[in-house]
């Protein structure tokens, strides 16, 4: 009894040096973790009230600026297709709002028979709606267009995308609550965070198929991203799917907000800026194998990755491995679900030469995502948003994985 | 039929209308005056949510001095990430899809001057949101318009002037004409 004692005080103490070390010494440099030479033959660790990551595990986000900022998802680090609530990019215009659920309200206004209040609790009693989604920012890969560079990871390159699953009331129902008056053609959405940041979304798509969102993966929303209630809006770029979300204001036009006019709208070559392009177009990038592998020894590698698209869903994702001169269809692997990550994959046998990865998506509109040589012409050189052309891996000799653009 | 039988179906099918979910639920409550008007900032193209008050370049060049030229610089001309806010240039052509590199400034990209005000009072200055008085809304975007060449610098700012006045950007910006399909645009 009392060695048995020992030997789980032990096991204890470890285990909280392995944690400690872990959390002291942040994500960059992980604590070495001391496993037990032999997990088999001596107690593990006591239950805890939290499923923790293996030490051997350090999966995190890159933030990048501070109160108005934006958090890269690890997507070389994720498998399968649900974003870990903590790993969901994070995008925010005057930091993380803090707010208390008890003293949290949603307020529905404006063109409307009878403008009301929701609580959170009032919102949780309606008939809820449970989808998974992505959301990407719509400036996720604007670094890799503008200046790539061969050391950037799927992070780097397009981390502000992540797929959870939601679970909110349809604005359908708050709407007939409240009672839409004729005239009515959009809605401005507006957060409760200090950047009040307000949008303009379409009358149509909040009737078809937007929620407020107040659970992510089987809990609460993440704070942030948008406790305790955020817009969601799929298939919409990220900046519209209002976080913190305290009012819909049923309006006659356009509210022209800062994010709808001098932001979000994409300058394009022929002298016009888009604007309203709230649909994110299908888009692939491959997760592995990327910066920073390198691949060990030559034989069979998954060339795997995500695709997603904010018109339904993926059909077809293809991979080359010569730079875009031949394509085989790569497999969808596991659930295909509209404006979702679906995973791809294409087993590839590696013979030790240089190789040059790529994939492209296509969805079910027939869309194909286009090369990075389209994109540049359609698109040109200084446009802002929306940059989902088709990104190239180098394989070097020695199995050094590089980004390419 | 029974009138047994009759009466059981009778009962489920009274059961079943009393548990289907009606058009509406009537949670919440209303909402009052009290509850809107102090979150009901928004200011549409129209001048539709501006409230009384007015400013100058001259009171608006002390407010910017005061509460925005440490973030934004003493001529508007932006610091990282804190974006360029003066820039009559380029008046012709709108070369921005072209080249990243040219500064999007509220006289050379922005396509409405009542969005100056809506942004402007719901979000600066940073530090402390939504803390400027109408008059120093009206006055710092007199201001900002004079700088960049929109109005003169004697214009006097309020609800009526400025959803009246014309930004010279206005005329580039077109509806989103994706529509997925095989065309890329």
């Amino acid at each position: 009894m009392a060695e048995h004692m020992m030997n789980r005080r032990r096991a204890i103490g470890v285990a909280a040096g392995m944690l400690g070390g872990a959390v002291l010494n942040g994500q960059e440099t992980p604590a070495p973790p001391a496993a037990p030479a032999d997990p088999s033959s001596t107690p593990g660790l006591p239950s805890g009230a939290l499923g923790v990551r293996s030490p051997f595990e350090a999966p995190a986000l890159t933030p990048v600026g501070v109160t108005s900022g934006a958090s890269l998802s690890p997507l070389q680090s994720l498998a399968g297709t649900i974003t870990p609530s903590d790993l969901h990019f994070q995008r925010h215009h005057n930091g993380i709002a803090v707010i208390d659920p008890q003293r949290y309200a949603l307020t529905i206004h404006g063109m409307v028979e009878r403008p009301r209040v929701f609580s959170l609790e009032d919102l949780k009693r309606f008939p809820s709606v449970t989808r998974t989604c992505f959301i990407e920012c719509s400036g996720n890969g604007r670094s890799a267009y503008r200046t790539p560079k061969a050391t950037m990871t799927p992070q780097d390159v397009d981390g502000l995308t992540s797929n959870s699953e939601w679970t909110g009331v349809p604005v359908s129902t708050l709407l007939r609550e409240v009672g839409v008056k004729p005239g009515v053609a959009w809605m401005l959405a507006e957060g409760g965070d200090a950047a009040r940041l307000s949008r303009s979304i379409p009358m149509h798509k909040m009737l078809d198929d937007a929620l407020i969102a107040y659970a992510q993966n089987g809990e609460a929303v993440r704070m942030p991203n948008g406790y305790p209630a955020r817009l969601l809006l799929p298939g919409y770029e990220g900046n519209a799917n209002i976080k913190w979300i305290r009012r819909l204001k049923a309006i006659d036009q356009p509210n022209m907000s800062r994010d709808e006019t001098s932001k979000y709208t994409d300058p394009l070559p022929d002298g016009t800026a888009r604007q309203f392009s709230f649909v994110m177009d299908a888009k692939s990038i491959i997760t592995s194998p990327t910066y920073p592998m390198q691949l060990s020894s030559h034989g069979w590698w998954p060339v795997t990755g995500i695709a997603w698209t904010g018109r339904g869903r993926i059909t077809r994702v293809d991979v080359s491995t010569n730079g875009g001169q031949t394509w085989t269809e790569a497999e969808l692997v596991g659930s295909v679900l509209p404006m979702a990550h679906t995973r791809f994959r294409l087993m590839w046998r590696w013979d030790g030469g240089s190789a040059r990865l790529m994939s492209r998506a296509v969805d079910e509109t027939g869309y194909v995502q286009p090369t990075l040589e389209t994109f540049r012409r359609v698109r040109g050189a200084g446009t802002d948003y929306h940059f989902n052309a088709i990104r190239t891996w180098r394989v070097e000799p020695d199995g050094h994985v590089l980004f390419e653009g | 039929m029974r009138p047994s039988t009759l009466i059981l179906g009778a009962a489920l099918l009274g059961c079943r209308v009393e548990q289907r979910p009606p058009a509406r639920f009537d949670l919440g409550r209303p909402a009052t005056a009290a509850d809107i008007a102090p979150i009901d900032i928004d200011v549409n193209p129209a001048g539709v949510g501006l409230p009384a008050g007015q400013g100058t370049y001259d009171q608006g060049a002390h407010v910017y001095a005061a509460k925005c030229a440490a973030c934004h610089g003493v001529n508007g001309e932006g610091n990282g990430p804190n974006p360029r806010l003066v820039g009559a240039e380029p008046r012709a052509g709108f070369p921005f899809g072209k080249d990243f590199k040219i500064p999007k400034t509220v006289g050379n990209y922005w396509p409405y001057a009542t969005t100056l005000y809506d942004y402007v009072h719901r979000a600066m200055p940073l530090p402390a949101p939504g803390s400027l008085t109408s008059d120093e809304t009206y006055a710092v975007v007199a201001y900002l318009l004079a700088e960049n060449e929109v109005v003169p610098r004697t214009a006097v700012m309020d609800a009526e002037t400025l959803p009246k006045v014309q930004m010279p950007a206005r005329s580039h910006f077109v509806p989103d004409d994706r529509t997925g399909g095989q065309l890329f645009r």
